[in-house]
């Protein structure tokens, strides 16, 4: 069954497990079956306060047929999407949802897989954990976290092969993390998802070690967005909004402007336009190197703006 | 609407294989404008579309059922035609799920799919098929999740697993081929499966498709149409069977040849299966004689003419040497030099 964004869902539960942490179990709104979402996978919501309208991602901790679980960690001093799913998400709300979209996923091919959180990172690396210990794969967890979060996260990792899981409630010492990379076996992979500080001093050590890149992975969230920009069609005389959640591609057709488009991600070359004045942001894989820094064209399905402006020649 | 299935037909000795006329109006005709030239022609697979063929997630036509038999005739002569690496069960059951999901929604009245939880229970009525089963438990299933489907699917799949920024064929169920092997491909990379091709490399087309498809998501599959020609409405034109089905281009005359020589279109779809990540790729082979699809006149001159123009050598690796100027001259007559318009539709509601 394919279906397409938004996906409706309801909130099933919500469960305090911490005074920053909260557990949201969402089902399908509509009596439809749920996609699939595989280790890795995460969700992007649209939480919609009352004041604005806020699109968060957020990692898949399991998924169970007719659920979603979520761990929702409220950041310090926030106001933005997490605060609201802290202070007004309701059970019974209905949540839009985009279909579970996968960055992160467990690749094949390792000797063995070492998971490295810290903090709420933890979440993708729970789905992990759960698939690595059902199949009977190799696999060594480190999870770094605060003192009084120690029993919350060892409560978390209840049950998913806890015996190859570390908790720790500190970060890093100096050298640590190359000494773990160091006693690893050949052909270990690294998944990581943590604070920047963490996952910078993962990469170092990696490098240091001269680790191959490709055995190192890393949590990404979709980048189909970006910050929003404004466009003005200097032929047909529009001026538009290019939101932060919508293609340049999609704002030119929103306003009735006529634009070829077939593959919509970049590489075919029919949406090609020509720029006539702006910074672009090239995301595309169809303009070559030249033609990407002449600025001169850009490719309005994926491409966006640096600058707060573009003029394009339709 | 239900499909009026001719189980009779056969593609091989005799060759029993015709297209009624609603088969031919949905005929996924392949060539966009009067010219064709290799490109990164992939768009979303949604529903709709100029043809009918694109109204389904896995199109079942009137030749359904003949054809899994064809496909189960040459599994059984060379059982290597279906291959899949171990560390690819998890991306079996992902392709299981959708083919099975899907059918049963696009084809209410010939296939049902009943769950409860795990336990499934798939009823499959023009091959008259009904096991239970359950969903991750190999053993009970009669067959390897991946083989027991695709026998009840037309086309070809492959299933390519994503590492190290590349896509690997790591499995395959391969019978109406276009002179490929799985077992030679099986384990190659994006670019060394597709090291045959001409043309395409120079013009970056496989740079660009494999950027494109590494960052394919899961609900929003995609689509494109290939093509090339085939003597005789011949499924299994293997690289192993050359010797049976290679003589045939010698068989075809200027009488003959309108009846003989078969258009073959892959309708290509490329999924991101979710539990697995991997991409099934499915390849979906459309044949319709010169005769039958002239019967359409905006195809017939367009036919006409990117078969005259076709770049040599592309025209050589789609094997079409020996007979493209005979068949260019038979396709003239279909020619009146109007202008065609834009698109792949016919333009005309019946024949
Ligand atoms: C993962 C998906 C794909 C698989 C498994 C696949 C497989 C193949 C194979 C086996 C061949 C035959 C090569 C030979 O002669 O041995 C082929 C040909 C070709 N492929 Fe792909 N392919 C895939 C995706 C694509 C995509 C996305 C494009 C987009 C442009 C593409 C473009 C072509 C072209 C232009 C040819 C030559 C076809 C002809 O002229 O008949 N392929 N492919
Ligand atoms: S639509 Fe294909 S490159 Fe933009």
């Amino acid at each position: 069954m394919i279906r397409h964004d938004p996906l409706m869902l309801r909130v099933s539960r919500i469960e305090s497990l911490s005074p920053t942490l909260r557990r949201i179990i969402l089902k399908s709104a509509d009596n439809e079956p749920l996609p699939v979402a595989g280790p890795g996978a995460h969700l992007s919501l649209t939480l919609a306060s009352p004041k604005k309208v806020y699109r968060n991602s957020y990692s898949v901790v399991s998924f169970s047929g007719d659920h979603y679980e979520l761990i929702v960690r409220r950041v310090e001093d926030s106001r933005g999407g997490s605060a609201f799913v802290h202070e007004n998400l309701k059970e019974g709300d209905l949540l839009p949802s985009t279909v579970p979209l996968n960055l992160f996923p467990i690749q094949v091919g390792s000797r063995k897989r070492l998971l490295i959180g810290g903090g709420i990172g933890v979440t993708p690396l729970l789905s992990f954990a759960k698939v690595l210990q059902e199949n009977g794969d190799r696999f060594e967890m480190h999870q770094f976290v605060r003192e009084d979060e120690k029993a919350v996260f060892e409560n978390l990792v209840q049950g998913v092969g806890s015996k190859n899981i570390h908790i720790h409630t500190r970060r890093p010492k100096e050298g640590e993390i190359q000494a773990l990379l160091e006693e690893q076996p050949l052909g270990t992979s690294i998944y990581m998802c943590g604070p920047d500080g963490l996952m910078a001093a993962v990469d170092e050590a990696a490098e240091t070690l001269g680790w191959p890149e490709n055995h190192v992975h890393r949590e990404v969230f979709g980048a189909a967005g970006g910050k929003p920009f404004k466009a003005k069609l200097a032929k047909s005389g529009c001026e538009l909004e290019v939101g932060e959640n919508q293609s340049l591609l999609e704002a030119i057709e929103e306003a009735g402007v006529p634009i070829n488009s077939l593959c919509r991600g970049g590489a075919c070359g029919a949406c090609m336009t020509s720029l006539l004045e702006g910074d672009p942001e090239h995301r595309d894989h169809f303009l070559n190197n030249e033609e990407k820094d002449s600025g001169k064209l850009i490719m309005p399905c994926v491409s966006r703006a640096k600058s707060a402006q573009l003029v394009l020649d339709i | 609407m239900s499909i009026a299935y001719k189980p009779d037909e056969t593609f091989r000795d005799d060759f029993v294989y015709s297209n009624s006329d609603t088969a031919i109006l949905r005929f996924p005709f392949p060539f966009i404008e009067d010219e064709y030239m290799y490109s990164v022609n992939i768009e979303p697979h949604v529903r709709g579309g100029e043809t009918g063929a694109f109204e389904a997630v896995f199109d079942v036509d009137e030749h359904y059922i003949a054809e899994c038999r064809e496909r189960a005739m040459v599994l059984e002569q060379d059982p290597n035609r279906c291959m899949v690496l171990p560390h690819m069960m998890t991306a079996q059951w992902d392709t299981l799920e959708l083919i099975m999901e899907s059918l049963a929604e696009d084809y209410p009245e010939d296939f049902t799919l009943e769950k409860d939880g795990d336990a499934w229970t798939w009823t499959n009525r023009p091959l008259g098929i009904k096991d239970s089963f359950v969903f991750g438990d190999v053993d009970s299933l009669p067959l390897e999740p991946f083989e027991y489907i695709t026998r009840q699917a037309q086309g070809d799949f492959t299933l390519q697993d994503q590492r190290e920024n590349n896509l690997f064929m790591d499995g395959g169920m391969v019978t109406t081929q276009a002179d490929w092997s799985l077992e030679f491909d099986l384990g190659m990379s994006f670019h060394e499966w597709h090291g045959p091709v001409p043309v395409a490399h120079e013009i970056n087309v496989f740079d660009r498709a494999l950027q494109y498809l590494l960052r394919l998501q899961y609900g929003n599959p995609v689509r494109r149409l290939n093509w090339t020609m085939t003597v005789n409405p011949r499924l299994d034109t293997s690289p192993e069977n050359y010797p049976i089905w290679g003589p045939d281009r010698t068989t075809l005359t200027p009488e003959n040849i309108g009846g003989k020589l078969h258009l073959r279109v892959e309708l290509q779809t490329l999924f991101r299966l979710p539990r697995s990540n991997a991409i099934l790729f499915g390849i979906r082979c459309y044949l319709a004689s010169l005769d039958e699809l002239t019967r359409v006149p905006k195809w017939g001159r367009r036919l006409h003419r990117v078969l005259r123009d076709l770049h040599p050598e592309i025209a050589e690796y789609k094997g079409t040497t020996r007979y493209r100027e005979m068949a260019v001259d038979y396709l003239s007559q279909f020619d009146d030099g109007e202008p065609t318009s834009p698109g792949i539709g016919p333009d005309v509601e019946s024949l």
